[in-house]
């Protein structure tokens, strides 16, 4: 009987904790006077990506301080907005929502996986609001609300397979296409392997290879490689494979000694940062196809790079001590260097004029190429680069294309995206 | 891949001082300055001539000293700092401006390896004739090398080495336009079992449009006998890898699962942050590592002896720290220590992103752990799993000894089979529950020092583990030692050969839905405590 | 000995705060969300709906968990499968609604256009039925939870073990429903629905509709639990946590009420994700990790486990901590949530709702003792 009037008290209580978080959620949004230009900053510090975005969060933040060293944009500062979604797919839609709606960023830094572009992008494109996603992706989308700034498949993949086949790479006949299992690797690989056709090569001569995310026993894929190269022909190896899951692929690779000389491996995903794990003595000659490596050789990249190793050291970040820049931390740069230039051209923050504004931006790039917005198609124009592995964990460019390349956001490869036009067709909310 | 760090070792040891090579100027141009064509012809140049002071040259080269002044068409040796011009010999100094490495592509590289093992095998050096042998057998040889490998066969005492030449000889002899030479190459080859013979042997066999590669119908007939031939020991050596990859993850199950085997099966604790006191080990052993780097270069390659230790008492302070303050609370309520086990592991990898970073952190392997043995061509046992299999089974041994011949081992064991006569007896109880924590933690810790030498180091290296860990512990059977060692090993082995069979995910799948399966019928496990239980 | 009489389920009182639950969810948010004016302190705005809306899918799972941990003692670390396979049911009939719209303008899906696929495979057919999808929704999670259970109660597998079997389980569908040629979407899952019924996802009117739903789903939930709990049936399930061997010695089977419990909770958690998925627009395979399958335990341990109020009190405060936390703390966030999950288990081991009981016993005794004193 008591137990039933407490009840009562429960439910209002429960009331109580409703409005609680709903409060929550209202206690942010009233603050803040206009005197600040919000900047959202939307990676994952916490769980399995933690490991690659973190220094994109890192970067941006140092961006926006320079930004603000130099007087801000419009007269106000840039005032970051840190969230953490957690690696969590949906709290991406979520926090995408808080930063657009509560905190009404002007403009979104953030994602890493095609996952969690592809659970942020509805709330983007239904509350207008724009996105700078700085990683190398598998194409096949174009949103009006979304600028992407790493490379599109035929500005990563397909130069380095041509690589792979020329003399230089070694003459390739056969390929291994090696990847984790998820939208990535297989979309290149469709791409891939439709380019192969074209260039004569069979499907005996191709080998596709799928390991769940977070895989750490490469001995039976690295056994089937080895024995796949040993069917004839030159082989070469192309991997996906994606994070956490390329040091025990690498230290595999280089303990049961299977040379870059024998059986080369190109990577797309493999950065100066995924290599900090690993001992690369046993991996020189290995390939890696990227827009930036922190190697090259130009005034733009030795500025960023100073900047860079100056900011880990201020902020005391955990790796101080030995700073890396890699290809996303370039791409995520030069995304908002061109915003603040297109914030500057527009005179204003708003979505759409900005949008506008963005075409045909140019910035003077880490990688020594100068960058271009495509007027159409939101997506910049890169020059490709293929490194090797070297002993000290660094890349040494083997091979670049002679200038910038325009992306394809809709591969030609595959033979749906016929007809496709290459830029946002305005259609984003029905 | 040793081979190149052994090459290494070789090359300081020939060059005591700083030598420099007289090699024809034409040739130092084209190698350092030529296109990759130019470069591979003089490589061929260098061969053909025999020169040693051609290996001297080379060596520098692929140890990244030779650089040069493009503009200048100038070639210099550089090492420690010192510039000696490549040509002339005289020292130049200061070092010129524009400076450049001289950049080797794969295809480069492997024509210097094999030209430089060609060149070695008239060395005087027993173990520099064997390497180079070994690696023409692997790496393949172009016909250009056939008169230096004949004039090293002649010369060759040892019958090991002679052996691999014969074989390295009918490698280069493949496109002799003699068909007797052919057919005899051919026939030789059938005693190889490295998988490059293989390639070569198919490739013979290859149509060429309307044509056969090898036109000669009686040595495609006898390379196929020869190809079925390297073909049938080729796959026993893959069912060996099989199995040895299978033990390996077995070793690897059993040393992550076997600290939690003493917590939960012998102490009912249900500990989430099992993972997370293994991530511990594994950043105890890149802090030990980091040390050697900075203080003890010399005696890098032993710092695991003082990493595992290392790993064994940080684990274990903060296994036993967590007892006292959080778990000791918790006893008898197993469910509830899972849900406060996991806020500690949400915790304690916060901690470890806050003070080491989010990204992984390397730990290098030691030299003696690098490479593999190589059972046969083709087969290697790469020394780190080796050495992790090693360590499981001693770390085995020292609990199966501390648990059963030690006082603390009396009464861990006491205090489990009966808690309250334990405590009759005089057993302090809580101590003995601290200090058992702290045993299971430590060893979760020997687990992480282990890990690190194979995969990554990074805050959620605990997290992949946990779950495979308390699969382990039930399918042996609560409270058994044995139990946890059948069940790791059976599990690795199976998971192997499922997946060598259907690949990754399925192999899983396969192996959890077993584990359910498996319960059902055994719900104690495969070794279950004996007696009667009525539960309260 | 007198047969037992189920007490009526509520007071009431107990009747009129439901009534208030409901008006709160029905019409007050909806009118603070869509009548007060965007910019009034009153207003609350989308992002609070779509988030308190979520929240209340989460605590639609907790009263499931609630029912078979709190009152039947089965710890399950596996029902973020069963959540999962009721958001992946319904989640086909939301692709199945973009029709054309997706990227390649093809009838499939766009993940199995890139799969090279020409047809649905078999398990896909039917799902453009709105009512057939509903039907899977409660049908999936429900035969899988009633195979699983026979076996396992038929096994008297408990305890510890049972938990281990069911994360086994999740984590064993995780690694399936990751794999792209299952023919779920692999790690992208499901995502960018268009409409539900015709009728467009992303209008503020459907949002507030699935919000709705989703509130009278969840009082209902409550309702069904209470009086399930309170019936002669639940009283047996309490028996079965207690003491389950006197049960099996006073006559009753405990493999039916297990499993009949066990069904029914895993129903619920198929109910709640299909009506999490339109809500958060996303459904991939990450739900079924066996952390989040912890984690819905934990809201429950917060809130106070066998009190069912605690379960949806333990949903909100855990969540809407993480959301709070992840927004003003982005690097520290998991020391408070881990230092609130070791504070409750140790401090409050049953909880929020057992705690503010406790509370409340002992001061009414306090009260009770000091009129004692003066008389």
């Amino acid at each position: 009987m008591s137990q039933r009037r407490t009840f009562i008290k429960r439910i209002s209580t429960l009331a109580g904790a409703i409005a609680l978080s709903g409060g929550l959620g209202l206690a942010s949004t009233s603050v803040l006077a206009q005197n600040t230009i919000k900047v959202g900053v939307l990676h994952s510090l916490s769980g399995t990506m933690a490991i690659s975005e973190t220094v994109l969060k890192d970067v941006t933040l140092m961006a926006i301080e320079e930004i603000n060293a130099k007087g801000g944009l419009l007269g106000k500062k840039l005032e970051p907005v840190v969230v953490d979604p957690a690696s969590n797919w949906p709290l991406f839609a979520e926090k995408g929502r808080q930063l657009l709606s509560q905190d009404k960023v002007a403009v979104t830094f953030g994602c890493w996986t095609s996952v969690s572009r592809k659970s942020v992008l509805p709330v983007y494109e239904e509350l207008n609001g724009l996105l700078f996603y700085p990683v190398q992706y598998e194409g096949e989308e174009l949103s009006k609300n979304v600028f992407y700034t790493g490379a599109a498949p035929n500005q990563q993949a397909i130069p380095a397979v041509e690589y792979l086949m020329s003399k230089d790479g070694g003459s390739a006949k056969r390929f291994v296409l090696l990847g984790t299992d998820y939208v990535y690797p297989r979309t290149t690989n469709k791409i891939l392997r439709a380019f192969l056709h074209s260039k004569g090569i069979t499907d005996a001569d191709i080998m596709e290879e799928y390991t769940p995310f977070g895989h750490s026993d490469y001995q039976t894929i690295i056994g089937k490689i080895k024995k796949f190269a040993g069917e004839g022909k030159k082989t070469a190896v192309v991997s996906t494979i994606n994070g956490d899951s390329n040091v025990p692929f690498y230290k595999e690779l280089g303990n049961q000694g299977l040379k870059a000389t024998d059986v080369p491996v190109v990577a797309f995903s493999v950065g100066e940062e995924e290599l900090r794990g690993v001992d690369t003595k046993p991996l020189v000659g290995h390939l890696a196809a990227w827009n930036y490596f922190m190697s090259i050789k130009s005034p733009a990249n030795d500025e960023f790079k100073k900047k860079w190793a100056a900011y880990a050291k201020k902020m005391k970040l955990p790796n101080a001590d030995k700073p890396l820049t890699n290809d996303p931390m370039e791409a995520a740069y030069i995304g908002i260097n061109m915003w603040a230039q297109a914030v500057t051209k527009a005179k204003t923050t708003d979505v759409d004029k900005v949008i506008a504004a963005m075409a045909g931006q140019t910035f003077k790039a880490p990688s020594g190429i100068v960058s271009t917005m495509d007027p159409k198609n939101h997506h910049l124009h890169k020059a490709v680069f293929i490194g090797e592995v070297k002993a000290d964990g660094q890349f040494n460019v083997v091979w670049k294309t002679p200038g910038p390349v325009k992306a394809m956001p809709w591969s030609p490869y595959i033979p749906e995206n016929k007809g496709k036009k290459d830029e946002p067709d305005g259609k984003t909310k029905i | 891949m040793t081979f190149l760090l052994r090459l290494t070792l070789i090359a300081a040891f020939i060059l005591p001082g700083f030598a420099f090579a007289v090699v024809p100027p034409a040739v130092i141009e084209k190698l350092a300055l030529g296109e990759g064509e130019d470069k591979i012809a003089a490589v061929a140049e260098v061969v053909t001539a025999a020169d040693p002071d051609g290996l001297v040259f080379l060596q520098a080269m692929m140890n990244g000293e030779v650089q040069v002044v493009a503009e200048k068409k100038q070639v210099l040796i550089v090492r420690d700092g010192k510039a000696v011009d490549a040509v002339s010999g005289a020292e130049v100094s200061p070092l010129p401006e524009g400076l450049e490495d001289v950049v080797l592509p794969n295809r480069v590289r492997g024509e210097i390896q094999s030209a430089m093992s060609a060149l070695k095998l008239v060395s005087p050096d027993r173990k520099t004739r064997h390497t180079a042998a070994k690696s023409l057998l692997e790496g393949g040889v172009d016909a250009g090398m056939l008169t230096i490998i004949s004039k090293a066969l002649e010369k060759e005492s040892d019958a090991e080495i002679k052996s691999m030449l014969v074989l390295v000889q009918a490698q280069a002899q493949l496109k002799s336009s003699d068909v007797a030479v052919r057919l005899a190459a051919v026939k030789a080859l059938g005693s190889s079992n490295s998988p490059s013979t293989k390639t070569l042997l198919i490739d013979l066999l290859q149509k060429n449009g309307d044509d056969f590669a090898e036109p000669d119908a009686n040595v495609r007939a006898q390379a196929q006998i020869s190809l079925e031939a390297v073909q049938s020991r080729l796959t026993w050596g893959d069912r060996a890898a099989q199995v040895f990859s299978g033990a390996s993850l077995g070793s690897i199950l059993l040393l992550a699962a076997l600290g939690l085997a003493i917590t939960y099966g012998l102490m009912g604790v249900i500990n989430m942050a099992h993972g997370e006191l293994i991530m511990i080990g594994a950043y105890a052993t890149y802090v030990v590592q980091n040390f050697f780097h900075q203080h003890l270069p010399d005696w890098f390659n032993w710092y695991p002896l003082l990493a595992v230790p290392a790993a064994f008492i940080a684990s274990a302070v903060v296994g036993m720290i967590l007892e006292r303050s959080v778990i000791r609370f918790l006893y008898g309520r197993p469910l509830e220590t899972l849900l406060a086990t996991w806020g500690i592991s949400l915790m304690l990898i916060q901690l470890v992103r806050t003070v080491f970073g989010a990204q992984n952190v390397q730990v290098e392997n030691p030299a003696w752990m690098s490479g593999g043995l190589e059972m046969f061509s083709g087969v290697v046992l790469p020394f780190s799993r080796i050495a992790i299999i090693g360590f499981s089974g001693v770390v085995l041994l020292l609990v199966w000894l501390a648990l059963t011949r030690t006082r603390l081992g009396l009464f861990v064991r006491g205090v489990t089979q009966n808690r309250a006569i334990a405590s009759c007896m005089g057993i302090n109880t809580a101590r003995i529950d601290t200090w058992c924590f702290g045993l299971g933690s430590g060893i979760a810790g020997l687990a992480g020092c282990a890990l690190s030498q194979i995969g990554n180091v990074g805050p959620d290296l605990g997290q992949s583990y946990i779950v495979d860990s308390f699969m382990v512990v039930v399918l042996g059977g609560v409270g058994q030692l044995a139990g946890t060692v059948y069940a790791a090993l059976g599990l690795g082995v199976v998971n192997k050969i499922l997946e060598g069979w259907a690949g990754a995910v399925i192999a899983k799948i396969i192996v959890l839905v077993f584990i359910i399966v498996f319960i059902q019928k055994r719900p104690q496990g495969l070794f279950a405590l004996k007696g009667r239980f009525a539960d309260a | 000995m007198s047969t037992y009489k189920p007490p009526s389920i509520f007071t009431s009182r107990g009747w009129a705060g439901i009534a208030a639950a409901l008006l709160l969810v029905m019409v007050i948010a909806p009118l603070l969300n869509m009548a007060v004016p965007e910019g009034s302190v009153f207003h609350l705005s989308d992002f609070a709906i779509t988030l308190i809306g979520k929240i209340m899918c989460y605590a639609i799972l907790a009263l499931a968990m609630d029912l078979i941990w709190g009152y039947t003692g089965i710890l399950s670390l596996g029902h973020g499968v069963f959540f999962a396979l009721g958001g992946y049911a319904f989640g086909m009939y939301l692709m199945r609604q973009i029709g054309t719209d997706g990227v390649y303008h093809s009838t499939l899906p766009d993940f199995m256009v890139f799969l090279d696929w020409k047809a649905y495979p078999w398990y896909w057919a039917f799902t453009d039925h709105f009512l057939y999808s509903l039907f899977l929704v409660v049908a999936v999670p429900g035969l899988l939870a009633f195979i699983f259970g026979y076996f396992a109660f038929r096994s008297r597998i408990k305890g510890v073990y049972f938990s281990i079997i069911t994360q086994a389980l999740t984590f064993a569908f995780m690694l399936l429903f990751f794999r792209n040629d299952t023919g779920f979407g692999g790690n992208n899952g499901f995502t960018d629905f268009k409409r539900i019924l015709g009728v467009a996802i992303q209008t503020p009117e459907m949002r507030m509709t699935l919000f709705v739903l989703t509130g009278i789903v969840l009082v209902g939930t409550l309702l069904l639990a209470r009086w399930l709990v309170s019936s002669k049936f639940g009283r047996v399930l309490t028996a079965i946590r207690d003491a389950e061997s006197r049960v099996m010695f006073s006559g009753y089977d405990p493999l039916w009420f297990k499993l009949a419990i066990w069904t029914l909770s895993a129903v619920i958690a198929g109910i709640a994700g299909a009506l999490y998925v339109p809500q958060v627009g996303i459904i991939n395979p990450g739900e079924m990790s066996p952390a989040n399958s912890i984690e819905i335990a934990i809201w429950v341990a917060v809130g106070g486990r066998g009190t069912l109020v605690g379960a949806i009190l333990g949903a909100f405060l855990v969540n809407g901590a993480k959301s709070w936390f992840t927004m003003a703390f982005p690097e520290y966030w998991l020391f408070f949530l881990g230092a609130i999950f070791i504070a409750v288990t140790l401090f409050l081991p049953r909880g929020v709702v057992g705690a503010y009981r406790q509370l409340r016993e002992r001061m009414g005794k306090g009260a009770a003792g000091e009129a004692k004193a003066a008389a």
